[in-house]
């Protein structure tokens, strides 16, 4: 294990509508073993130590799966490496003296809370429109009842694995929500059980959409490559798809 | 008191059915005068308040993330257990009940196993109705897998990440009924108090987190599914949030809280890279499926695992327990792996750490069927220890993962506040002792999909008819508990000591591990619970808390929770100590058999442990809930 000096240039703003700016840190005795976040454990304590603010940032499993942390790390949504969470980014990605740039997303629909932080509740309504199968508790038939193809059942599992963390969002110069709608209406188009509801489906969720302010899709392709969980860009197809077959099914 | 479980007599196979055509039902016109508080949107909560609000309840569900997608069951790894015996391996509900309670080491309420393992089964039809993508073989039909404590294979999973998939389950049907209006969502809101007014639960205080306002919420029944405390060793598998001050506070109110000393210490985790650490990884059981672990034979060995020959490795759980080998339960894989360490044969640079080898599952079925079954968790391991797992033998350690202990509650799963209903985790009744691998999942969604909705029922209609419908947020017990919630806000802001929350939980949690971790002794008990208080002392003398109570500030936050936890470890301690015999993952030195197994004490200690709050000076008062068995017979757990 070796440590590593840094320069931290971390977005630090007061409120929503607070001004931000860059704030720089000097960290020193960073262990390459460590997380990114707990590298930003690190700052804090030191600056709590001295009755300052620490950084205020979203994180919580800290293992890459709840999609809570929302760095933009040197201008890369969760940092360099590919398809990876802040959380589980190590510090033994960075050389001893880097120069590392912090910032929340940034996009319209997620207004900044405070620091690192941003609202992404946008992300729940577009499921409230319609990220759903409306199976009454009770009224299910036998699991094994409706047999699923295994690939079928396992390219909506590769869609499902969306954490909602809005990486995509945050990468894309367009501030399009397309890669995380179409993960969750490809999972249903996929599946016999959300095929009954899918037309109306994808047409709420994308009406949804645009009316929280995200932006369309240029097929710039960012969103798939700083993906943490690298949900492919076919799903944005495939959305595409049942949202034009939405089209002759509901006029 | 007298703790009445309400477990129906009778023939536990009809029990469930008769218990729920006794109970009271609510006119469907009637529900929607009635408000339920729902807080946690985990497995229990997320579920239970959908269903509820499918019946046509209104419901307003709290959680502390800012979206409810992202309470802790989104990490659960491995799978859910179910007795729909698809393989035919032999497997039946009577069989998952008597496993489940075996694995518990006999102290779980029978009636309640009984009930869990039977909606099992609804459950796996539920999820796979949602849309949630489990595994599934050629045919198409669902997939299989084993885990630790059984010998069929009955747990049913979505690669390595089932509990993403079936709270993203939860979470739409939550999420579709808050689109209905029948469900008010309250993100960013931690409740910092339960309001009882005459007896009864009737809300909560909380805080918005973003605003700092305090704020109370009425309703007629309060359901909580706040999870478990295993943060309370600061080190543990838990999301960082997680917490037992809802928990507390319920108890603080009047709520039992049972058995807090049974705590599990999973086998399987990342072990401990240094100072830096903020929490511990879990390697999902379901990988004791195909990976061996071992040690080195020699004291000291500390060649490359490639370099030991076959010879001079000791597969420690094929050899002390043949029949289950690596697929033993928690509670005994974890101290085998610590009397391995303790006798010297630890690995990796600290000694703490056995190693999880694949080297013959890959030889045997291929890398990519490894990759394809466990390929996003070698992918994890990867990640944090800048090893690969597929050439070099996993390095795990036990870590606390999971608590069985938690508010008492009766059959109906209402504690002893009337109106205050406890859900999943939160609540102590299914797993005994110890958990099985892939029962969190199974007792979380279960209450919130199949018990909650009927047993909720008779105390709201009892409201009705003693004419009790008038709900007030402005009442003067919600004052009271606002003050005393923005008093003790106020308090912590003022200290302007030295040391910040961090260093108190890392001194709590050490505590904690030593005394009341894997292995516990009267000694080392009594110590800490002479300890705990002084550092509470020292908490509110000289933390350092920052920024003001009116705005988004997670030092509050923490510094709230960690408040609680030292309180709370108190009581864990004490129950540990008068719990005189090992039982699941409570084990007490004194108290083992020749071959280091627990030794319970069936003739003094059959009985949940319920502690009563009497005051922040006196000590609580112990209750016993008798537990009989009438179904399983008490044995001396072997899985040789």
């Amino acid at each position: 294990m070796s440590s590593l000096n840094l320069t931290l240039r971390v977005w630090r703003q007061k409120g929503a509508n607070g001004e931000g700016k860059f704030v720089d840190y000097q960290l020193s005795d960073v262990s390459t073993d460590s997380s990114f976040l707990e590298m930003m454990d690190l700052l804090n304590n030191q600056l709590e130590s001295k009755g300052e603010e620490p950084v205020a940032f979203d994180h919580d499993c800290r293992e890459g799966i709840c999609g809570a942390c929302s760095m933009f790390i040197n201008g890369q949504p969760h940092g360099p490496e590919r398809g990876t969470t802040a959380c589980q980014l190590h510090m033994r990605s960075f050389q001893d003296g880097d120069t590392i740039v912090i910032e929340p997303w940034r996009a319209r629909p997620f207004p900044v809370i405070k620091d690192l932080v941003v609202d992404r509740s946008a992300f729940d309504r577009i499921i409230a429109a319609g990220g759903y199968v409306s199976a009454k508790t009770g009224s299910a038939p036998d699991a094994n009842a409706i047999p699923i193809p295994k690939p079928d059942a396992d390219e909506a599992m590769d869609a499902a694995t969306c954490i909602g963390c809005g990486a995509c969002v945050a990468a894309c110069k367009n501030a399009s929500a397309m890669l995380f709608v179409s993960a969750k209406v490809s999972q249903f188009a996929l599946l016999p059980q959300g095929r009954v509801e899918r037309a109306a489906r994808v047409r709420n969720m994308v009406e949804k959409m645009d009316a929280e302010g995200f932006g369309n899709c240029t097929n710039t392709g960012a969103c798939e490559a700083e993906c943490p969980k690298e949900i492919s860009l076919a799903n944005i197809a495939r959305l595409n798809r049942e949202w034009l077959r939405s089209n002759f099914v509901l006029g | 008191m007298v703790l009445d479980s309400k477990a129906p007599q009778g023939a536990i196979e009809k029990s469930w059915d008769e218990h729920r055509f006794n109970l009271k039902l609510v006119n469907p016109a009637n529900k929607r005068k009635y408000t339920v508080i729902v807080v946690g949107t985990g497995l229990a909560g997320a579920s239970a308040a959908a269903t509820l609000a499918e019946l046509g309840y209104h419901v307003k569900s709290f959680c502390i993330q800012d979206s409810p997608r992202r309470a802790h069951s989104i990490a659960a790894q491995g799978g859910v257990n179910a007795a729909k015996n698809y393989p035919n391996d032999g497997d039946s509900v009577h069989r998952l009940f008597y496993d489940t309670v075996k694995g518990g080491d006999y102290r779980a309420r029978e009636a309640n196993v009984y009930r869990l393992a039977q909606v099992s089964n609804n459950i796996i039809d539920q999820c796979v109705a949602q849309g949630v993508p489990f595994a599934r073989e050629y045919s198409g039909m669902l997939a299989n897998r084993s885990f630790g404590g059984a010998q069929v294979s009955r747990t049913f999973y979505a690669k390595g990440q089932t509990g993403q998939q079936l709270l993203l389950g939860a979470y739409s049907a939550l999420m579709r009924q808050v689109h209905e209006g029948r469900v008010e969502l309250y993100p960013r809101t931690e409740m910092l108090d339960v309001v009882v007014e005459d007896g009864k639960a009737r809300g909560i205080v909380t805080r918005n987190v973003v605003t700092g306002k305090i704020e109370s919420h009425a309703g007629h029944a309060v359901c909580l599914a706040t999870g478990g405390y295993s943060n309370v060793f600061f080190l543990s598998t838990n999301a960082m949030a997680c917490n037992v001050t809802a928990a507390y506070r319920a108890y603080k109110r009047g709520a039992y809280f049972a058995n807090p000393c049974y705590t599990q210490i999973h086998p399987t985790c990342i072990p401990v890279a240094g100072e830096h650490q903020s929490k511990l990884t879990l390697m999902s059981e379901s990988l004791r499926n195909d990976g061996r672990v071992w040690v080195p034979k020699e004291i000291g060995d500390q060649r490359h695992p490639s370099s030991i020959p076959e010879s001079e490795r000791d597969y420690y759980l094929e050899r002390r327990y043949p029949s289950f080998g690596n697929l033993v339960p928690r509670d005994v894989a974890s101290r085998a792996a610590k009397a391995a360490c303790d006798e010297g044969r630890g690995v990796g640079a600290s000694g703490l750490a056995v190693y999880l080898d694949f080297a013959d599952a890959i030889k045997r079925d291929s890398r990519a069927a490894i990759e394809a079954r466990y390929g996003n968790l070698f992918h994890m391991y990867a990640k944090i220890t800048g090893e690969d797992p597929y050439s070099t033998p996993m390095r795990i350690f036990p870590a606390p993962h999971y608590t069985m202990g938690g508010l008492w509650v009766d059959y109906n799963l209402q504690s002893t506040i009337p109106g205050l209903f406890v859900l999943g985790e939160a609540n102590f009744s299914d797993h005994g002792a110890n958990r099985l691998g892939a029962s969190a999942l199974m007792q979380g969604l279960a209450d919130g999909y199949f018990v909650i909705p009927y047993t909720i029922g008779p105390y709201l209609d009892g409201l009705a008819r003693e004419n009790d419908m008038a709900i007030n947020p402005n009442g003067s017990a919600f004052k009271t508990s606002e003050q005393e919630a923005t008093a003790r806000i106020n308090k912590m802001l003022n200290i302007n000591g030295s040391q910040t929350v961090d260093d108190f939980h890392k001194k709590l949690g050490r505590i904690m591990w030593d005394n009341c971790g894997m292995s516990r002794n009267a000694e080392g008990l009594k110590k800490a619970i002479d300890t705990i208080p002084k550092l509470r002392e020292e908490f509110w003398n000289d933390v350092s808390v920052t920024g003001t109570p009116g705005e988004f500030n997670q030092v509050l936050e923490r510094a709230g929770r960690v408040a609680d936890f030292l309180e709370f470890g108190e009581l864990m301690c004490r129950d540990a100590l008068t719990r005189e015999e090992s039982c699941g993952g409570h084990f007490r030195e004194e108290h083992q058999t020749e071959e280091n197994e627990a030794r319970r004490d069936d003739e003094n200690f059959t009985h949940a442990a319920a502690w009563e709050y009497k005051g922040d000076d006196n000590e609580p008062t112990r209750h016993k809930e008798a537990l009989e068995f009438k179904y399983v017979k008490l044995t001396q757990r072997s899985y040789k």
